[in-house]
């Protein structure tokens, strides 16, 4: 799809189912980690968000893959499942309650957490591939 | 029922990323994640916004496990986030991968207080 074209109904109910999924699922470990002083649930669903991203994106370069597949497992499922505005808000809470010290190693632990963890699904996803070499169209380095 | 509404919630949070992003990206080219930037921004002051009122005023608990949890949670993601900015990274822009970090961060902890003002006042 080019980039300003309009996005098909089909997208859109794929993204939109996708992230009801993801969300249901955050709300589950959000159901099953209890809460303390950091906010462990949104931890866990942001970073297995996060490596769970890494190995869908790594292993759509590797192989075509039905067009509604990225909206909806990435866009939806993915982006539903990991959430941006409840870490803000943890982070906003602890500074308030006066835990900086805490709410600085949230933030930073999150954010690099984040980084690693998509680098490491694309790792598993190299190394299980049959054809390792079969690489990536862009990028010179590793 | 809370699972319920967080999955209304997360029904319309998650296209009206996609459109956003979309809109933001035909505005404002592909180079740099805008488009993220944007969303996570704005679900943060919303989210910020409805628990600061959710302080002061009897909501119920269900609008703010279909606004917040759902709503919020599905317009922002860190899955992409995070995608991107590996993304940049590979591309060989580093100081635009660590750039988008720093400003995700920095931008969605402040509208998250800034949400939290608004809502008070309410």
């Amino acid at each position: 799809m080019a980039a300003g074209s309009r996005p098909g109904a089909a997208v859109l109910a794929a993204v939109s189912a996708g992230g009801a999924v993801g969300a249901a699922a955050r709300y589950g470990v959000s159901e099953a980690i209890p809460g303390g002083a950091v906010p462990w649930a949104t931890l866990v669903a942001n970073l297995t968000g996060c490596l769970l991203m890494g190995v869908l994106l790594e292993a759509l370069e590797r192989r075509p893959a039905h067009p509604l597949l990225r909206p909806f497992l990435g866009t939806g499922v993915l982006g539903g499942y990991t959430t941006f505005s409840t870490y803000a808000v943890g982070v906003h809470a602890l500074l308030e309650a006066g835990r900086t010290g805490l709410a600085l190693g949230y933030l930073v632990g999150t954010a690099l957490g984040a980084v690693v963890a998509v680098q490491v699904g694309a790792v598993l996803v190299r190394a299980a591939s049959p054809a390792g070499r079969a690489g990536r169209a862009t990028g010179g380095g590793r | 029922m809370t699972l319920l509404l967080v999955c209304v919630g997360a029904a319309l949070g998650a296209p009206a990323r996609f459109l956003t992003d979309r809109a933001v990206q035909a505005r404002f080219g592909t180079r740099f994640p805008w488009g993220t930037l944007t969303v996570n921004v704005v679900g943060s002051l919303l989210l910020g916004t409805l628990l600061g009122a959710a302080e002061q005023l009897a909501l119920p608990p269900a609008l703010v496990a279909g606004v917040g949890t759902g709503f919020c949670g599905a317009l922002t993601t860190y899955s992409t986030f995070g995608g991107e900015t590996v993304a940049l990274a590979r591309r060989g822009d580093g100081v635009l991968a660590a750039g988008n970090v720093v400003l995700s961060v920095a931008a969605t902890v402040a509208a998250a207080s800034v949400g939290f003002v608004l809502g008070r006042a309410l």
